[in-house]
């Protein structure tokens, strides 16, 4: 039987690696075949990592019993509290590219 | 035995490389699963690559081009293999077809690298370095199909029934290394036969050059793509 590998792409050097699909292989050696084929043939990679599927611990349950939203990032408003801290401050909104 | 000129060096390869990627991207669509169907779509692509390549070098001796050289060639003039030119739609042959050509192959590039032709020698180079990949794939897969008591008798069988085509992939002197590597991997002697020479041709070429020329013949000359 196959087994399924998950394929992480790079698409240059220092780039972040980056889930490109999945694959299924008999073994390591038709599974790295496969992926240079499927992720590699035109280029666009620079590097892949193969990944038995089985390796890949997956968490999906999370516990949040009492609520508290202020540890999400929907939880307050940021743009409230930078207006805040600017009337604290005594300036307004600056308008430098890259300011919040 | 009189040695072949440049010119025919080349198309020996190329049209080797161009029927027989020809008759792998017959696979496209119905290969065995879809990671296969791609990797193996990719292979022929390449060949056909390698043939693109080789002919362009034989058509700036002919004053041609590479499509000429390529497509507007009467079917005796073809100088590929019977091996490649077998229409062999069953996977345990193809299998053992892409095998022993790219063994063949192999042995064959070796010498070109070392030719002293720099040209020959750079190009032989530069195939060379993607036969890698399709050696690895021909091999994982005969390692395969040796392995399971279904792939094992049908693999040999195909080997038994290429066997003399793949001895014509070479000439005289490369046959013996061919026979060394083939029997070394499989851990058994191949019968002794006569190799199917280059230049004969099986029937199913004609067929293979009416389909695949077929849109160039039907385009008005001069049409451009």
């Amino acid at each position: 039987m196959p087994s399924v590998y998950e394929v992480f792409r790079r698409e240059r050097p220092g780039a972040a690696m980056q889930h490109a699909g999945s694959i299924a292989a008999p073994d390591e050696r038709f599974a790295e075949i496969y992926a240079r084929e499927q992720y590699g043939r035109r280029g666009e990679s620079d590097a892949l990592w193969l990944v038995p599927r089985d390796a890949v611990q997956e968490i999906d349950d999370f516990v949040d019993e009492f609520d508290l939203k202020y540890r999400r990032v929907d939880g307050y408003s940021l743009k409230e509290r930078l207006k805040e801290a600017r009337e604290l401050a005594g300036s307004s909104r600056r308008d430098e590219p890259g300011t919040p | 035995m009189s040695s072949p000129s440049r010119v025919d060096l080349l198309l020996d390869l190329a049209d080797d490389e161009l029927i027989l990627g020809w008759r792998n991207s017959e696979w496209t669509g119905i290969a065995p699963f879809l990671e296969e169907d791609v990797a193996f779509s990719s292979i022929a692509q390449n060949e056909i690559g390698h043939a693109r390549a080789l002919y362009e070098l034989a058509a700036r001796e002919l004053g041609t081009d590479a499509d000429a050289v390529a497509f507007d060639r009467p079917v005796a003039e073809y100088r590929s293999a019977p091996l490649v030119e077998l229409r062999r739609l069953e996977w345990a042959r193809t299998i053992a077809r892409h095998w022993l050509y790219e063994t063949a192959d192999a042995v064959r590039l070796e010498v070109l690298k070392a030719s002293d032709d720099a040209e020959l020698a750079g190009i032989a180079a530069k195939i060379d370095r993607e036969e890698v990949y399709h050696r690895i794939h021909a091999e994982m897969w005969i390692d395969r199909l040796l392995g399971s008591d279904e792939g094992r008798p049908r693999l040999d069988a195909a080997l038994d029934e290429l066997w003399p085509y793949a001895l014509g992939v070479l000439d005289d002197e490369l046959r013996p290394e061919l026979v060394t590597r083939v029997e070394a991997k499989l851990g058994r002697s191949l019968p002794d036969v006569d190799p199917v020479p280059r230049g004969k041709h099986e029937t199913e070429l004609a067929d293979l050059l009416e389909e695949m020329t077929s849109v160039r013949r039907s385009a008005p000359a001069g049409a451009r793509w």
